[in-house]
């Protein structure tokens, strides 16, 4: 009796065993160092959180209280705007990758993707400094939004790309059969069947860019005072924690870590929410 | 308009491959023909260019004249997409579309074309549907279900009751019942014989009994090439042919 286990020998067991311990050690190690930091910011950001955090701007260095109500808000345009501008990219690029990049052009596209994805965010934000700040002559929301827009561009696209080609060739040739022009398959059918990928990858790409830091400081610069024109340098929370961080106060230090609570919770409830919203639009009875 | 398929001097290729040679056929209107043929003899791809499906594909190529009642398939300005609308197509693998509910499966040919008459989708939906013979077996989950949660028998056809919907006047089946029990085959089958009282059907099968069971002609392809084409009965009494013989005696294939 092959299958019996009474006849399984105890060094297969056993082997069984500690390979069962090993990937499931492997497992908790890797989700231990996630934990450790949402504990420790939690721990340390809980104490700063107050309604005065949410409602006021920054008091003068020194002062106690005062809050990030400004980064906050310049936080969350910035985010929109740098959608605004990686989203389209992004997907636009990944279509054209799965649908009509089979070939040298498609390869080019790839490779730039690539390699733009391991650019260091300090040198994206140079590179909106040059085409953003130093044509308009001054720091801006803007340049920051076209800066982390350009970073979502490589991440949205390949992974993008990837779901696509998930696609199943007879879904495609299911659409095309029925006398539906190849752009209608591609938006209708195609999209709509990768489109949970498709939302996984836009999340992937806005948590990363949602805690950058480096391309901000030549391009957002950050700001003291309410500011919600695109055009002049605005307050963001990767920037107000780097600032509160460096300085050696202690109440400096409690609002960097409460910021860093509240940007962290700010992309999970972001993430938790388009999920829900792309949920919403499935069917039951899916396989 | 009785929608004939005439085929002359039609050659295609995969790259440097060639997969069929100078096939030449009529193929009756509102009748079943079915092609049969061993693995690889180029059966799939003959169907596929008569709804200029095969062109889809990379690194191919297709020469020779499809008409399709008095419409030159491939003649000059006319649209693969036009051609596909009235060449309907079934696939060996059942291919509802997954993120639809099974109404907007069997309304996805008119609504991606733009027809969004709610109450015309709705009664070709109802006539596809139990055209198709599955009207019964789905009416009350129409817009509940997605077209994937059906078994697979339901779900070919589904893809043949999409099919149906556009109002095609050619139906190309390619082994519409090889990925399907014997029961669900059954009903596919019947269904055939209903559908070629209206709609010109071309078959692609591997079993000749199923051939025997539903087509009124034969077509047996061997390596790229057209053998013979004949009555149903004839093919499987007594073929011209010596290696239609063989083959339908299982002599090789």
């Amino acid at each position: 009796m092959l299958n019996s286990s009474q006849n399984i020998s105890l060094y297969r067991r056993l082997t069984n065993g500690v390979a069962i311990g090993l990937i499931s050690l492997g497992a908790l190690i890797v989700t231990v160092p996630l934990f450790l930091i949402l504990g420790t910011v939690v721990y340390r950001g809980m104490g700063g959180l107050n309604w005065a955090f949410f409602t006021q701007i920054p008091k003068p260095i020194g002062e106690i209280g005062g809050g990030m109500a400004n980064a906050i808000i310049g936080s969350v345009m910035l985010l929109g705007l740098a959608s605004l501008v990686g989203v389209p990219l992004g997907v636009g690029a990944g279509i054209f990758l799965a649908e009509y990049g089979r070939n040298k052009w498609g390869n080019i596209v790839r490779f730039t993707c690539d390699v733009l994805n391991g650019v260091p965010s300090i040198v994206i934000g140079l590179t909106a400094y040059a085409l953003v700040v130093v044509v308009q002559k001054h720091f801006s929301l803007l340049a920051g939004a076209v800066a982390l827009g350009i970073m979502m561009i490589p991440t949205i696209s390949r992974t993008t790309e990837e779901v696509l080609l998930l696609v199943p060739q007879s879904i495609r040739e299911a659409a095309l059969g029925l006398g539906i022009p190849r752009w209608r398959t591609i938006l209708s059918v195609v999209l709509r069947t990768a489109s949970s990928g498709i939302v996984t990858s836009i999340m992937l790409a806005f948590a990363r860019i949602a805690g950058e830091t480096a391309p901000l400081i030549f391009t957002t610069l950050g700001n003291s005072y309410w500011n919600i024109n695109l055009n002049q340098p605005t307050a963001a929370l990767p920037l107000q924690i780097y600032t509160y961080a460096l300085m050696p106060y202690d109440q400096a230090h409690q609002q960097a870590w409460t910021g860093a609570l509240v940007l962290i919770s700010m992309i999970m409830l972001t993430v938790i929410l388009f999920r829900f919203i792309a949920s919403r639009g499935a069917i039951k009875g899916n396989n | 308009m009785e929608a004939g398929i005439h085929v002359k001097d039609l050659n295609a290729w995969f790259g440097a491959k060639q997969a069929l040679f100078n096939i030449g056929m009529e193929i009756p209107a509102k009748k079943a023909t079915a092609i049969i043929g061993p693995s690889g003899c180029g059966k799939s791809t003959f169907v596929r260019c008569l709804n200029r499906m095969h062109e889809t594909l990379p690194d191919t190529r297709v020469e020779g004249t499809v008409a399709i009642g008095d419409l030159d398939v491939y003649g000059k300005g006319v649209s693969p997409v036009w051609i596909r609308r009235r060449v309907g197509m079934v696939f060996q693998k059942p291919n509802p579309f997954p993120t639809m509910t099974i109404y907007d499966n069997v309304a996805a040919g008119l609504k991606l074309n733009g027809f969004s008459n709610r109450r015309e989708l709705d009664n070709v939906v109802e006539r596809s549907l139990k055209h198709a013979a599955l009207w019964d077996e789905v009416k009350d989950d129409l817009k509940k279900k997605s077209g994937a949660s059906l078994s697979g028998g339901q779900q070919q056809r589904l893809c043949i009751a999409r099919a149906l919907a556009v109002e095609p006047e050619v139906l190309l089946m390619d082994e519409p019942a090889s990925a399907l029990d014997p029961i669900s085959t059954a009903k596919v089958e019947d269904l055939i014989f209903e559908l070629k009282k209206e709609y010109t059907v071309v078959i692609v099968t591997h079993n000749m009994q199923q051939a025997a069971r539903v087509a009124d002609f034969t077509a047996f392809f061997l390596m790229g090439y057209m053998v013979e084409l004949d009555k149903t009965e004839k093919m499987f009494t007594k073929p011209s042919d010596k290696r239609t013989e063989d083959y339908i005696t299982g002599r090789f294939g």
